[in-house]
């Protein structure tokens, strides 16, 4: 039965992949790393429920099958089908954010990065459904910074999805997704928390294809 | 087997010959080279002979396959060219409609036209009345921001990417005096004449090219164009057997063909140094997406049709 589940997986991730890949033409450019086994935090802008199986969808299979998303339990438990996907499919790292819940979200965050997994985080917290490209970051990915500092904080920008599937449209348009992948960045020595989240947001920014021109 | 079929047979054949030529001297240079001192140049010209593989191979069973085959081909082509196109425009919320119609309606049904060969409706479609109503549909959203911008660079991409590229399997509803279904061939003279040409350009190019034609644009010399253009004629007179054109005939349409397709680069250039884009997509390996394959082609289409059009039928 564990084995079938297993192979079940497997088959959903290559679907969800195909998928992603004949609707977006996703792909990757690998601009501040290379695309080699090595432990990374990527931290990501998050307009959209398709952003994570986006860079899911573009790492090397070498890489996938280490990287593990941070996501919302409340969004992953919501019915069966998501408990797969989420949990079995994507492997993620189930946080729940509830104030109410003694869950400690970065104790299961340090435990995956200390297992030697990869991570995919949207330090947003939220979709975000503004105008301004990025909402203000919230301290995880600091804390992560400071328990682990060996590990890389990869800025990944997810461009293109806000136009692809603008909110309240019906039909996807077929343009080219890219997932831009940008210089590592660490918490310097002494940093504030609110001076390494606005480098982390700025380092973020960067990566934008409309910034680089 | 009918002579149209062995004809397009030989002619893959020759192209496959050619490949295998290619490949051979990238794998004799690559032998010669030290393991631990790659070379990117050469690791880009095998990845692009590779790619050349699989083009020559699909327009070879396009051809083959006949018009289905052929309809289907650059119906895909004209998809991947016109999200490559419309990836980079400029767009907001308000035109979402607009170009999903360009993408789900105007395509297709262009295609459609072309296959039953209506030639008062596809000469007119997009120019006419695509140019017409898509922009009434982004205005009904009213939002005035760019709207020029907008419209304009979605035309643009509609043009060129379901326009001109549909010409090419156009080229086969032309009705031209005993030549009858061998108009398929015209498609393989076309492709084969530019894309030489564009190659040829290249090559000589980087051997004797001085004096570049637009210097912020394009590493593309005055001495790669005139030998380009002058190699796409010699191919064309070569592959005049395949054509209505004639020795002669062959030899100049294959030279304004080539011109016009090596101008068409230039175009695309500038378009995509003002977008900061080094390629359309990484659609083919080494070659980036269809747009910088297909560019030449794509411009030199319509004017090699109406030229076919207005001499030959």
């Amino acid at each position: 039965m564990k084995f079938l589940r297993q192979f079940a997986a497997r088959i959903v991730g290559q679907s969800i992949r195909i998928f992603a890949r004949a609707i977006t033409a996703v792909r990757a450019e690998w601009k501040g790393i290379e695309p080699v086994p090595r432990q990374r935090v990527y931290f990501a802008n998050h307009t959209s429920n398709a952003d994570m199986p986006m860079i899911w969808s573009v790492l090397p299979p070498a890489l996938r099958r280490t990287v593990r998303p941070v996501a919302a339990a409340d969004y992953w438990l919501k019915n069966k089908l998501r408990a797969f996907v989420g949990p079995e499919v994507f492997n993620c790292v189930l946080v729940d954010r509830r104030p109410e819940v003694q869950d400690k979200p970065m104790d299961k965050i340090i435990a995956a990065l200390d297992e030697g997994s990869s991570l995919i985080i949207f330090p947003e917290g939220n979709r975000n459904m503004t105008e301004d490209p990025l909402l203000p970051f919230k301290a995880g990915l600091y804390n992560m910074g400071v328990a682990r500092p060996d590990v890389d904080l990869v800025p990944t920008w997810v461009a293109n999805l806000t136009e692809i599937m603008p909110k309240g449209e019906v039909i996807p348009l077929p343009l080219i997704c890219t997932v831009t992948f940008g210089e590592p960045i660490h918490v310097r020595e002494g940093e504030s928390k609110d001076d390494f989240l606005k480098r982390a947001s700025e380092a973020l920014l960067a990566q934008r294809p409309e910034a680089r021109q | 087997m009918t002579s149209t079929t062995a004809d397009i047979l030989l002619l893959a054949f020759g192209s496959f010959g050619i490949l295998i030529a290619l490949t051979v001297l990238g794998e004799i240079l690559r032998a010669r080279q030290p393991v631990h001192d790659p070379n990117p140049m050469l690791d880009t010209y095998m990845t692009r002979v590779q790619s050349w593989w699989g083009m020559v191979t699909f327009i070879g069973l396009a051809l083959l396959l006949g018009k289905p085959g052929i309809m289907t081909l650059f119906a895909f082509a004209s998809f991947a060219a016109l999200r490559e196109f419309l990836t980079l425009t400029t767009k907001t919320q308000a035109d979402h409609l607009s170009l999903a119609l360009a993408f789900f309606a105007v395509l297709p049904l262009q295609y459609v036209f072309v296959g039953f060969g209506w030639t008062g409706l596809y000469t007119v479609f997009i120019p006419v009345y695509a140019f017409l109503f898509l922009p009434m549909i982004s205005a009904l959203r009213g939002n005035p921001q760019r709207f020029l911008v907008r419209v304009a660079e979605t035309q643009w991409a509609l043009m060129i990417a379901v326009f001109c590229v549909s010409h090419v399997p156009a080229l086969m509803s032309l009705d031209i005096a005993g030549y009858g279904e061998r108009s398929v061939l015209l498609i393989a003279f076309l492709v084969m004449v530019v894309q030489l040409g564009d190659l040829l350009d290249f090559f000589f190019g980087r051997r004797i090219g001085r004096t570049k034609i637009a210097p912020g644009l394009s590493p593309k010399t005055w001495e790669g164009l005139v030998c380009g253009v002058l190699s796409a004629m010699v191919i064309g007179a070569m592959l005049s057997w395949i054509t209505p054109f004639g020795f002669w005939g062959a030899a100049l349409m294959a030279g304004i063909a080539s011109l016009v397709g090596m101008f068409g680069n230039l175009v695309v250039a500038a378009i995509k140094r003002d977008r900061g884009v080094k390629d359309w997509s990484h659609l083919i390996p080494g070659q980036g997406g269809f747009v910088d394959q297909l560019d030449s082609v794509i411009f030199a289409a319509p004017i090699f049709y109406q030229l076919t059009k207005y001499f030959y039928t």
